[in-house]
């Protein structure tokens, strides 16, 4: 990592930035590797390297399913689980194109099955399951697939006792599917249920994104919730509002940093501290004996056995004149049984 | 699925002499969408107060007010304690613009959720009636947690040990309706609509066009013999000849009967199977394409129900 090259880059499109502000028309087409905050331009591998956020203004672009995957803690592959679930098309449904036609489309531009990717993952020696949405594919709406694999990942987790973590990144339910597509709310919301019974905590990452059908079930539900710098949040996004309430709303409304201070998320978090920051929750809410969901013992016991054996130890160790003191009718400090 | 235009034999033969409009399938949907929502159809209350002997609604959900586009409280039906819960609509503009057009905010979800709550303790049914364009879009709504309000509510719903019955009684939209809809059973009036979301919304989403609405309607085709055959609602309930609007009476007569049925079929069967059942219910909707066989198709159904 070159510290000087990096930051010669990022100055000299920041001046420039600075320089043209207003008057210069944008002449490069925004693309994957142009900031549309600051217009510095990266390549293609340190966008990667950057975990896709701009290292001058950072800006949080978009991450597909899989490369999140790769940077929450499978940087040497994972394996995606249920991946040949596919959408039917039960309503026959066409708005300006036929829904199957959007579906081969999504398919072949993304190169994933649907717009969720569930797998068995490790973020920092933290065993857990993930099952990540892809804004990429049909705006990472969900229908009967994302719920299903949803549903799955969950008893996934309940069954091998271990956490489950949810990055959403989704425009809500998939219209294309109509009546179904709303029933995946409920669906998802009961599957977290297993979780609970497990006694398995919950994480949950909103990126941007996280709005609709999507916000009103199970990403609204985590135990614990961070969110990316500046993702929009909201069961109805600004366009909607706008049109039905004639609100004039703030450049900020339901962004992330505005969200916590609503009271909606825990922290947000960027992206660049996240693996870190998800690896600790884990282990701060590991369970003492860690012996998964054949734990019969309810956790009030373990406290009470663990805490009993702390303080006998303690007490052993306790220097000879203190125990003197603590230990009343024995001055001479032997046992007084 | 090979879906027949109409609504299959049920809902015919159910009230013997429901017909239809219009011939062509675009203007009939289009014609269910305007009946679920037409301005003399019996809301809410017109129904709680018919099916009720006597009704105490409560207000606020101690947290921070009281949404008047929800109504929840506790009716004597048949002499027995019941917990009925709806969105309420208004007849005349003061009324619609007090009840906010049935969009209900996250202060009625959680109205919703603390009336649920006594339910459970004190055990009690729950009968929700569904009527909503959606909830409620505002800045407000969403900095007091929208999206978690109704999230919980449907996750509430999902745990209650006593029976619970949902009734889509007009217009069924959104996560809003959902709201509301996780029930063992789910009944729908025939002439209602339940959808992901209203066919504004969706014509402007789409279509990027907001006249787009009646195109929107025939895509989603979100009427009650359609939702029978997915799954997602459990009996059609018949209304009076012409509509419920016509004899607000007889519709809820109507739905008294097809109610007191399922509350009496659900008091029989212990809570921890009815669970169980509302469980799998939920979990086995959504057809999809699984090469290992999996769940498939199979939800669809073609058949009409029993009686």
């Amino acid at each position: 990592m070159s510290r000087v090259g990096r930051n010669i880059h990022v100055s000299v499109d920041r001046l420039r930035q600075l320089a043209h502000r207003d008057a210069r028309p944008r002449k490069i087409k925004a693309d994957a590797g142009t900031c549309p905050k600051c217009d510095s331009h990266f390549s293609a591998d340190e966008m990667q390297r950057n975990l896709r956020v701009c290292t001058a203004c950072g800006h949080h672009f978009p991450v597909s399913a899989r490369e999140r995957l790769e940077q929450l803690g499978a940087p040497g592959g994972y394996e995606e689980m249920w991946p040949d679930l596919r959408a039917a098309d039960p309503l026959q449904f066409t708005d300006l194109k036929p829904y199957t036609e959007r579906i081969a489309e999504a398919e072949k531009a993304t190169g994933m099955s649907e717009a969720i990717v569930c797998a068995d993952l490790e973020v920092r020696h933290a065993p857990a399951v993930a099952a990540v949405m892809d804004f990429a594919f049909m705006g990472g709406s969900m229908g009967a697939v994302v719920g299903e694999k949803f549903a799955r990942a969950c008893d996934r987790a309940a069954q091998r006792g271990v956490p489950l973590i949810v990055v959403a990144a989704s425009g809500g339910a998939r219209m294309q599917e109509g009546t179904l597509a709303l029933m995946q709310m409920a669906k998802t919301v009961i599957a977290l249920d297993s979780l609970a019974a497990a006694q398995v905590p919950v994480i949950v990452v909103l990126a941007h994104p996280t709005t609709g059908g999507v916000w009103a079930s199970f990403a609204s539900l985590g135990d614990v919730t961070y969110a990316e710098p500046g993702a929009l949040i909201a069961f109805s996004g600004p366009r909607v509002i706008e049109e039905t309430t004639r609100e004039v709303l703030p450049a900020d409304f339901g962004r992330a940093e505005r969200q916590l201070e609503n009271g909606q998320v825990d922290a947000v978090v960027d992206r660049r501290l996240l693996a870190e920051r998800i690896g600790r929750v884990l282990h701060i809410l590991r369970r003492p004996d860690d012996d998964g969901p054949t734990s019969t013992q309810a956790p009030a016991l373990q406290w009470a056995q663990g805490g009993a054996q702390w303080m006998g130890d303690a007490v052993q160790a306790l220097p000879r004149k203190v125990m003197d003191r603590i230990r009343p009718g024995s001055p001479d400090g032997e046992d007084a049984g | 699925m090979t879906a027949p235009r109409r609504g299959g034999g049920f809902v015919r033969k159910a009230t013997g002499k429901v017909r239809r409009a219009s011939q062509s399938p675009d203007e009939d949907l289009w014609a269910s969408v305007q009946m679920a929502r037409h301005a003399e159809r019996p809301y809410t209350l017109d129904y709680i107060t018919r099916l009720c002997s006597d009704f105490e609604e409560v207000h606020g959900d101690r947290l921070y007010g009281d949404d008047a586009a929800l109504v929840a409280g506790f009716g004597r039906y048949h002499d027995r304690p019941t917990a009925f819960i709806g969105q309420q609509k208004g007849r005349d503009t003061n009324e619609r613009t007090f009840r906010n057009f049935g969009m209900a905010g996250p202060e009625g979800y959680r109205k919703a959720m603390r009336v649920m709550e006594i339910a459970n303790r004190l055990g009690m049914p729950v009968v929700t009636l569904i009527d909503t364009p959606g909830a409620f879009p505002g800045a407000s709504a969403e900095e007091r947690g929208q999206g978690g309000a109704i999230s919980r509510s449907i996750q509430m719903m999902w745990r209650l040990d006593v029976p619970t019955v949902a009734v889509v009684i007009g217009e069924g939209s959104s996560g809003g309706a959902l709201g509301l809809g996780v029930a063992d059973r789910v009944l729908m009036l025939e002439n209602s609509t339940y959808a992901v979301i209203s066919p504004e919304g969706a014509s402007a989403i789409l279509w990027r066009d907001a006249s787009k609405a009646r195109q929107a309607a025939q895509a989603f085709k979100p009427t009650a013999a359609n939702c029978y055959r997915w799954g997602v609602v459990d009996a059609v309930v018949p209304e009076p000849e012409g509509g419920a609007h016509t004899d607000h009476d007889q519709a809820a007569g109507i739905l008294d009967q097809y109610l007191f049925r399922t509350l009496t079929e659900l008091g029989a069967i212990p809570a921890s199977e009815r669970r169980r059942a509302r469980r799998e219910r939920f979990r086995r909707l959504g057809p999809l394409r699984d090469p290992e066989g999996g769940i498939g198709m199979a939800t669809g159904r073609e058949t009409p129900p029993p009686g």
